[in-house]
């Protein structure tokens, strides 16, 4: 990362914003009407519960639950070289990446550490936003000042970035999401996992994808930010839909998992180490012109030190983000990286990073917080199976 | 006869004459949300006014709970272990973290009644 400082055209204003204060999203005075329990997350007031987090995470499982990202980043990159110019950042297939196909990818620093994990789409000639051929992509709440930077910097002046802040982003989450965003918006049903299109939804035109954070079938609807309550109260009045907090998301996101940007993952961990191996297309390990290559393919051949695992954790206790992992002699070898409840298993249950050979199923792990010590057993993730909605499925 | 005190931190002692069962306040576990894990002191432990005394777990977060006043615990609240819910279902009655005997009974005057207490949570 440079040390310059952020470039003047980069939203300045939102920047005094959030060091105001917590800024209000679009939906705010919808989630407070809801019975939200209002939170500060990533400089923006966000609904951590609203009937209580075990309730709403069972519910997204069995039907479908209503969230509100709109704190994450959307970024439009439009212009000559779009994907030549993102591929020197990340190391995605993006020349390869057809219209309409999403992809998961990493941001990453000259060292091969994780700036941030993101979502990018191709857009096809009818999109929302009107940019046939561009990249239109989902970044991370925390960091996406930070992104904004550093794709500034290095990204070629031929190439336009647009920072979406007039859209809001809900994403619709569980088995019957389908069926309630259907209702509203026939076709939806057409689109499978990782692939997105321009929906009218209610009335309201839409960017829908069929994908999201939390292992279950579902959609992330970009809308303009002066559409998002009706479009909210559109799909809370389906049967099948509440609203949902971020407690509940990150317990899902958990049991799928996934890892979260700041927690599961940073600046000093590598792709490998986080176990994203399928994050790293073929082409471009081959290829390289990504940043960090020659360490990442490296640790791919030699393993990497620390890898990144699922625990399923003896007891009733929640062990949490911050516990350590011994080694045999009782010294620290790994952390933990997220921890809690999982309301679906009914058990504690963890993300950590331990010694690579300790990464096998079944492997007992001892953990220790506040001077007490755990069993957690490595289990294969995802902890509770990825329901998406795959083509030819 | 039985006479129930509030804390600050939202513990309530219902004390009869020099010995007392504590818990955590209906508000405090509305706040906290759902209750997973409950670890509470076991028999002679010697406990501290506004020291930790026992913890309880929600989905998102541990927290401490604090001994309102000295003493010596009788005994922990063991259905907590197998249904930590209690805690959400009964806050004030069968979720119950501990008894204690209390070591000076002087120490509850610095505590709220429950008017007192109500009046506390309306400010917050």
């Amino acid at each position: 990362m440079t040390d310059a400082p952020l470039a003047t055209d980069a939203a300045d204003t939102d920047i005094d914003d959030i060091e105001a204060g917590p800024a209000a999203l679009p939906l705010d005075a919808w989630h407070r009407a809801k019975g939200g329990r209002m939170v500060e997350f990533a400089g923006y007031l966000m609904p951590i519960q609203y009937e209580g987090i075990m309730a709403e995470h069972l519910w997204v499982r069995d039907h479908a639950g209503l969230f509100d990202v709109s704190h994450m980043g959307q970024l439009l990159f439009t212009g000559e070289g779009v994907a030549e110019g993102l591929e020197a950042l990340l190391p995605a297939d993006v020349k390869g990446l057809g219209e309409g196909r999403q992809r998961y990818s990493l941001l990453l620093a000259d060292n091969g550490g994780i700036l941030d994990d993101l979502m990018l789409t191709r857009l096809p000639a009818e999109s929302l936003f009107d940019a046939p051929g561009g990249i239109y992509m989902v970044v991370n709440g925390a960091t996406k000042w930070d992104d904004i930077a550093h794709l500034r910097e290095y990204l070629p002046d031929e190439i336009t970035m647009s920072h979406l802040d007039e859209q809001a982003l809900l994403a619709l989450q569980g088995p019957e999401a389908v069926t309630a965003l259907a209702r509203l918006a026939p076709g939806v049903a057409a689109l499978t996992f990782m692939t997105a299109g321009a929906f009218t939804i209610a009335g309201i035109d839409c960017w829908v994808s069929r994908s999201g954070y939390t292992g279950e079938d579902g959609f992330e609807i970009s809308v303009p930010a002066e559409d998002v309550t009706a479009l909210a109260d559109a799909l809370c009045a389906q049967p099948e839909v509440k609203p949902i907090g971020l407690g509940a998301r990150d317990s899902l996101r958990l049991e799928a998992g996934l890892p979260l940007y700041g927690h599961d993952l940073d600046e000093e961990t590598t792709p490998v180490a986080a176990d994203l191996g399928f994050a790293l297309s073929k082409r471009r390990r081959e290829e390289g012109g990504f940043p960090g290559h020659a360490r990442i393919m490296q640790e791919r051949e030699q393993g990497p030190a620390l890898k990144r695992v699922a625990l399923i954790v003896d007891g009733r206790q929640p062990v949490r983000e911050g516990a350590t992992v011994l080694d045999g002699a009782g010294q620290e070898a790994g952390r933990v990286t997220s921890g809690g409840h999982s309301p679906s298993l009914g058990k504690p249950i963890a993300m950590a990073y331990v010694p690579a050979a300790s990464a096998v199923p079944g492997t007992s792990i001892t953990l220790e917080q506040r001077g007490k010590s755990f069993t957690g057993i490595v289990t294969a993730m995802p902890l509770v199976p990825h329901r998406y909605h795959r083509k030819g499925a | 006869m039985t006479q129930t005190y509030f804390s600050k931190d939202h513990e309530w002692i219902s004390v009869d004459g020099t010995t007392a069962t504590v818990g955590i306040t209906d508000y405090a576990q509305a706040q906290l949300g759902d209750i997973v894990f409950a670890e509470v002191p076991t028999a002679g432990t010697k406990v501290e006014k506004g020291k930790e005394a026992a913890v309880v777990e929600s989905v998102k977060a541990a927290s401490d709970v604090y001994a309102p006043v000295s003493g010596e615990v009788i005994a922990g609240n063991a259905a907590l272990a197998d249904d930590p819910s209690l805690v959400n279902t009964a806050p004030e009655s069968d979720g119950w973290f501990f008894t204690l005997t209390l070591s000076d009974p002087s120490e509850l005057d610095g505590l709220m009644d429950d008017a007192g207490y109500k009046a506390f949570v309306e400010g917050l």
